[in-house]
């Protein structure tokens, strides 16, 4: 190991949902431009520990490898965000990678994040449209709707927010952020605008926007640098709006 | 009646598409994906989506569109299909828009068009640099309606293995291993579309997600689904280099007037800005005064290879160009391309608002792909079809810029109600299929997984898929030559020989992804093998088909649509005459208007 630079990688290993956890350190070669990525990939290559004991490579999700997709969040150095877009040199060694720890683990770096697509479902995100068939444009949209509503449409529903979260814990069902998120996206849409207060109903039941402490970590944690609290803000008022109206009416 | 039964195979747009067609139609869909649909790779298109609605006063139609398209693809794709594709183009740029896409938008609210590379038209609608992503969620969020109302029932972590097939020849369902438990299953159908996407990863590194293998359109080719036009796949001239991935920079950065050049003096040492005007060499503009930057994206790959490795004017003797877009103003930067800007300072710590890119080609996109006949995204068997960026259809010998996302969603489309009428007009449904049938293929895919994982061989197989995407990037990208694709063929064959000696360093049961990268590994390797061997028996150049021995287009000969089929566990290349039956093949050239 003597020969050129290393990088030291602690990974976090857990063979199922059932299995005891155990931490195993990695040395691999270094290289410029390296991220958390191409460390797992070397290990999958060559998947013996530091200390020489042969193990198996690592189980994870990537798939576009440029922060699109929102496959590969896990915890690294502690902190929730994109193996693709981590890169080794502005990391402190060793590296400590680690599944994120709100959503059921699958395998080692693997978690399932279905309740965030679940949450989707709940809270109806989506334009109702009357089908494919042509019916024409869309309607009309000023560029300062789109300004706002374009940033909000980036969520890869990666699920960082959640696990910043100190509301998303094994007591709650808080859909967090990022769905919140969208219902303000689709409200805002001229034509999503029809739908909005079933939007705001099934964003105020159990799990929902008041369940939200204002701790403020989603926006740090959101890669795509989506104003979450500012949608939880505006959602906020229009569901208090709502209610509101409600108990008058 | 009998209630038919679809199954789709593949999430991104063309499937997502397909899927909603089908079950708008009151079918129900059953959806296959390795991933959570919404991480397919679809969003990972940056740039746009093509349709001629002249909305900027240029004259612009469907036919300029229709020509452009062909003459793009040096005539080889067949033309009344890709007619009907622009002549839709519009009216899905309107059902985008009502599903709510976030398009860019003119003062007045309506769509904004920026221009794409092969067109002197602004035809191409965006939203921002991420387009793709942007399209995608909208397709996704309309299935998930249907997923709400039952109509779709999603498989989200299941890998494609094979078809069932049954004796008369006739697709009765698929085999799926479930990436978690890694249980190997079959699933009736009467009808099945694919669109699993395009075939990045036999190349080792290009702009393709991980997941882009061609291990489906592979496998269904052993199974007799013939393959058409392997040897076309479009290097795409401006990514940023990388080891894990080659990051594609949209064409959009040069559709909103970003310059690519190099230093006309190869020893320059000076920082790119303080390079005066009269010192750079803007070798596009100069050598394509009617295009400029926006030729077509295997003109500009050519050049920038001509650029490196005949002039040897790559940035600091570096197999690098510069793409410039610091002269354009920030706002308009952050505004339209963001997306794209954003990757390269994040992945490589500069800003290129301030400091021109260093970019180099990479493998992007597959034109060639599974055959489908020329009216409804039906393959050679029975109750298969194919849509998206896995079939052949659309693009020819080279894909326009921001084409892919407008073929994708028009084929799904098609390929929605084709394979419902299909499974509708059947006598018998899948039902009535043997078990048997399930059952020996269901045999035949638990084999091959319980030999993976107990043989003990000396292989990696990521070493083995790192070879492979070395020699098939060595010479099987941009510049063709017979000798070394006949060596490359032998190479892969050695591969192919080693690949049975894989040692799967996991051999557990629960969501190993040795073993299903093995099983992809394999399929990839034979697809590598059809893209090689398209490549050698073509002598002639076409689109981005580059033969420097034989430097003309050839149609006397080679007009013509390559089919790979699998005859007797080899591949046989076939070939068909293309439908030109509406435009004249022409002489293609970008130096001077067509």
């Amino acid at each position: 190991m003597g020969d050129g630079k290393q990088v030291i990688v602690k990974v976090k290993r857990q063979a199922g949902p059932k299995q005891p956890a155990r931490w195993e350190e990695f040395s691999l070669k270094w290289r410029p431009s390296m991220n958390v990525i191409i460390c797992l990939r070397d290990i999958a290559e060559s998947p013996v520990t530091r200390d020489g004991k042969k193990t198996t490579p690592i189980t994870y999700d990537s798939n576009c490898l440029e922060e699109i997709c929102g496959s590969c969040a896990m915890l690294i150095n502690g902190k929730a965000r994109m193996a693709c877009s981590a890169l080794v040199d502005q990391l402190d060694q060793p590296i400590r990678i680690e599944p994120m720890s709100k959503f059921p683990l699958v395998r080692d770096l693997a978690v399932d994040r279905q309740f965030m697509f679940e949450s989707l479902k709940r809270v109806k995100a989506w334009i109702p449209i009357d089908g494919t068939y042509d019916l024409g444009e869309g309607p009309r949209v000023s560029p300062e709707i789109q300004e706002q509503g374009y940033p909000l449409s980036n969520c890869i529903s990666c699920g960082n927010c959640l696990e910043v979260c100190p509301q998303v814990n094994e007591h709650s069902q808080f859909v967090g952020a990022a769905i919140i998120s969208q219902v303000r996206l689709f409200n805002m849409h001229p034509t999503g605008a029809m739908n909005k207060s079933e939007r705001l109903a099934a964003i105020m039941g159990p799990g929902g926007i008041q369940d939200c402490a204002n701790a403020q970590n989603c926006v740090h944690a959101c890669p795509k640098n989506i104003p979450l609290t500012e949608s939880i803000a505006a959602v906020n008022r229009d569901a208090w709006k709502q209610a509101l109206l409600g108990w008058l009416g | 009646m009998r209630q038919p039964k679809i199954i789709v195979v593949g999430g991104g747009l063309a499937g997502l598409m397909a899927t909603i067609r089908v079950a708008e139609s009151g079918v129900p869909v059953d959806l296959f994906s390795i991933v959570p649909v919404k991480r397919s790779h679809s969003v990972c298109a940056q740039g746009g989506i093509n349709a001629a609605k002249n909305q900027k006063g240029e004259g612009d139609t469907t036919a300029k569109h229709f020509d452009d398209t062909i003459y793009g693809g040096d005539f080889l794709a067949n033309q009344p299909l890709v007619k009907r594709m622009c002549e839709a183009a519009p009216g899905i740029i309107d059902l985008l828009d009502r599903m709510g896409v976030m398009f860019n938008r003119t003062p007045e609210g309506l769509l904004d068009y920026r221009r794409f590379g092969g067109t002197l038209y602004h035809r191409t609608a965006f939203a921002g640099a991420t387009t793709g992503q942007q399209l995608l969620y909208a397709l996704d969020e309309q299935v998930r309606r249907h997923e709400a109302e039952g109509k779709v029932h999603k498989f989200e972590s299941s890998m494609f293995l094979s078809a069932v097939i049954d004796d008369c020849g006739v697709c009765r369902g698929i085999c799926a291993m479930d990436l978690r438990t890694m249980e190997v299953k079959t699933y009736a159908a009467d009808a099945v579309i694919f669109a699993t996407g395009g075939i990045g990863a036999i190349f080792g590194r290009s702009t393709n997600s991980v997941v882009c293998t061609g291990s489906a359109q592979s496998a269904l080719l052993q199974q007799g689904v013939d393959y058409a036009n392997g040897e076309f796949i479009q290097v795409h001239p401006t990514a940023i280099p990388g080891e894990d991935k080659l990051r594609l920079m949209s064409e959009s950065a040069r559709g909103e007037g970003g310059r690519v050049w190099v230093p006309r003096n190869p020893a320059e040492k000076r920082a790119p800005r303080s390079i005066p005007e009269g010192e750079r060499f803007y070798f596009l503009e100069e050598w394509y005064p009617k295009y400029g930057n926006l030729v077509p994206r295997d003109i500009a790959t050519r050049a920038i290879h001509r650029i490196v490795y005949q002039e040897k004017l790559g940035i600091d003797g570096q197999a690098a160009v510069y793409l410039d877009v610091t002269h354009i103003p920030r706002e308009t930067l952050d505004r339209k391309l963001e997306g794209i800007l954003e990757i390269y300072e994040k992945f490589l710590g500069v800003d290129p608002r301030e400091e021109p890119m260093k970019v180099f080609p990479a493998m992007h996109y597959t034109m060639g792909g599974v055959w489908v006949n020329g009216e409804d995204q039906a393959t050679n068997v029975p109750g298969i079809y194919a849509a998206g960026e896995c079939e052949y259809q659309y693009h020819g010998a080279n894909r326009l810029g921001a084409n892919s996302l407008v073929s994708c969603i028009f084929g799904g489309g098609l390929a929605g109600p084709a394979a419902v009428k299909y499974a509708k007009s059947l006598e018998k449904g899948a039902e009535a299929a043997a078990s048997t049938v399930f059952d020996r293929e269901k045999k035949r895919q638990e084999e091959k997984n319980q030999a993976l994982l107990s043989q003990d061989g000396t292989e990696n197989p990521m070493t083995i898929w790192r070879e492979l995407g070395d020699i098939m990037t060595e010479h099987v990208t941009v510049t063709r030559i017979n000798k070394n694709l006949e060596k490359a063929d032998a190479q892969i064959r050695v591969l192919q020989e080693r690949a049975k000696k894989m040692n799967l360093s996991d051999r557990t049961r629960w969501s190993n992804q040795t073993l299903n990268f093995a099983r992809e590994l394999e399929n990839m390797i034979i697809l590598a093998r059809v893209v090689t061997l398209g490549a050698l028996a073509r002598n002639e150049s076409r689109g981005a088909h580059y033969k420097p021995d034989f430097p003309e287009r050839d149609d006397a000969n080679w007009l013509k649509t390559t089919r790979a089929k699998w005859v007797n566990s080899e591949i046989r290349l076939s070939y068909e005459p293309v439908d030109i039956s509406q435009i004249t093949p022409r002489p293609r050239r970008y130096d001077a208007a067509k």
